[in-house]
């Protein structure tokens, strides 16, 4: 299956929704009935509900020390009800850090829809259900809704930070947990695709820059940053504001900035945050001992 | 394309290219040798070789030799289980031309002597590709049923084989033969719709052309 968002939203009219359109031509496509996709669906939610649990141990640890345990702290600072970000938010911050730092250490995942941007949209759902009610049910719907704008992205563009940076990585994230949030209060198909465009705009132009090449330093922390992406995005879409650019046009542009990044931003651990001295020198001294 | 491929696979992190395909290569060859593997020698290519430690690639091939899928949390402790089980392993770092820059180079040696030799690339998002299968040049993902039939290049090989599938009424989804020379070793990779029974691969293995064949279910099965 290979749809826009522009096809995905008539499909939701056909079919009642994007999610009951995803899982209708998934079922079809890989022969299966739609209750063993939900299934399958469930099964995922479930992983990353398991992943969250991990990645808020406070004495866990990557391979090279780097990361690890922090998320830890966010939880502490959102129980004692000093979280800027407030409740919803600051969860869904903490979550999406535990998750992406489970998967730093060699937790269990689910690539979401890489392991780099892991954290983003169990973040967002997860705390949509202990903080606004959302069942099991309506969650794996939700998750339909973001795997269709994954889809979108990764056949028009990349998801690949290889490729086209950490646009296409936590910008397709953002992207598809914005879509979800939409769908879980009750937005339009058009308002998902439009939140989808938002966020993946406000982070239009992110280059993929890893210390070392290590999925940790900036990830974990792009994990976050991504998520409030994500809730904003879903809020202007929700409040009205239409996107005055076509959404599938703004992925396009994602393409065409990625395609303008120089190898450096792309990966390689060469340029950005991966050329820092300080955590250079940190990361040589760690692994000489290793 | 597979929604499941945008939320999924559920795997041991940290990265899908680095590690959940660099199981999933281990685990191919894992099952391609259909044995008890009890010596590796693997050789890394490119990133693969600049960055394995960090990402636990080498734990993950490792696992993945043992029989580990993608999500087995027992991957992490993959080397020590790896003494424990009585499998040697010997890191190099290669240099191959012209390769992705995620590939493995294995040698491997089962318990009953068996030796399997492949070369394959972790392509993104946990997908790979094998490229080269014992000295001949391949090309498959293990995403579909997949049958390998080591043959000699004689007249009619391939329609002898594919004439076993049809009597029993399996569909062929993809086909590729390789070859080194003509009259020499080759090989038949089939990509199919159903999974073949044991008499069916029973029947291949009793055609006098036919050396060997294994068989791989599809990896949303396993």
């Amino acid at each position: 299956m290979d749809y826009t968002l522009r096809e995905w939203v008539g499909l939701a009219r056909l079919n009642g929704s994007i999610s009951e359109a995803a899982v209708t031509i998934q079922a079809r496509e890989s022969g299966v009935t739609p209750q063993s996709v939900r299934a399958m669906m469930r099964h995922h939610l479930m992983c990353m509900k398991d992943a969250v649990q991990n990645g808020l141990d406070e004495k866990l640890r990557s391979v090279t020390g780097l990361t690890g345990g922090q998320a830890a702290h966010l939880l502490q600072r959102l129980r004692s009800g000093q979280s800027l970000c407030g409740t919803l938010l600051g969860k869904a911050e903490t979550y999406a850090l535990a998750t992406a730092e489970c998967n730093a250490c060699m937790g269990k995942i689910v690539a979401a829809p890489t392991a780099g941007a892991c954290g983003i949209l169990p973040g967002a759902i997860l705390a949509m259900m202990e903080e606004r009610g959302v069942t099991e049910d309506q969650a794996v719907e939700a998750m339909f809704v973001a795997a269709a704008v994954g889809q979108s992205i990764a056949t028009q563009a990349s998801i690949s930070g290889a490729e086209g940076g950490c646009q296409a990585e936590c910008g397709a994230a953002a992207a598809m947990a914005a879509a979800a949030l939409v769908y879980l209060e009750g937005g339009s198909p058009q308002q998902s695709a439009d939140a989808a465009a938002f966020a993946l705009m406000n982070l239009l132009g992110l280059v993929c820059d890893p210390v070392g090449g290590l999925v940790e330093v900036p990830c974990v922390y792009r994990n976050v940053g991504s998520s409030g992406v994500a809730f904003t995005a879903a809020d202007m879409a929700l409040s009205g504001i239409c996107c005055p650019i076509e959404p599938d046009e703004v992925i396009l542009a994602m393409k065409e900035v990625g395609d303008a990044m120089p190898p450096s931003l792309r990966e390689t651990g060469e340029g950005g945050c991966a050329a820092c001295e300080s955590i250079r020198e940190r990361l040589k001294m760690i692994q000489e001992r290793a | 394309m597979d929604l499941f491929d945008l939320i999924g696979p559920v795997m041991i992190g940290p990265s899908s290219s680095h590690t959940a395909g660099a199981a999933r290569i281990g685990l191919t060859a894992r099952m391609l040798l259909g044995e008890k593997i009890v010596r590796a020698e693997i050789g890394l290519h490119g990133s693969f070789a600049k960055t394995y430690h960090g990402h636990g690639t080498d734990r993950a091939i490792v696992g993945g030799l043992l029989g580990m899928p993608v999500d087995d949390e027992r991957l992490r402790d993959s080397l020590r289980i790896a003494r424990e089980w009585g499998m040697a392993y010997f890191f190099h770092v290669v240099s191959i031309r012209g390769a992705h820059p995620n590939t493995v180079r294995l040698s491997i040696t089962g318990e009953s002597g068996a030796v399997l030799n492949m070369e394959a690339a972790s392509v993104g998002g946990g997908n790979i590709e094998v490229h080269r299968l014992n000295g001949l040049q391949v090309n498959f993902t293990g995403k579909e049923n997949t049958m390998i039939i080591r043959h000699v290049d004689i007249p009619g090989a391939i329609a002898n084989v594919t004439g076993v599938l049809a009597g029993k009424g399996l569909n062929i989804a993809n086909m590729q033969g390789y070859r080194r020379e003509a009259g020499g070793d080759a090989m038949i990779v089939i990509e199919l719709d159903g999974v073949p029974g044991e008499d069916t691969l029973e029947g291949i293995r009793a055609l006098p052309c036919v050396q060997g064949v294994t068989f791989m279910r599809r990896r949303s099965d396993l």
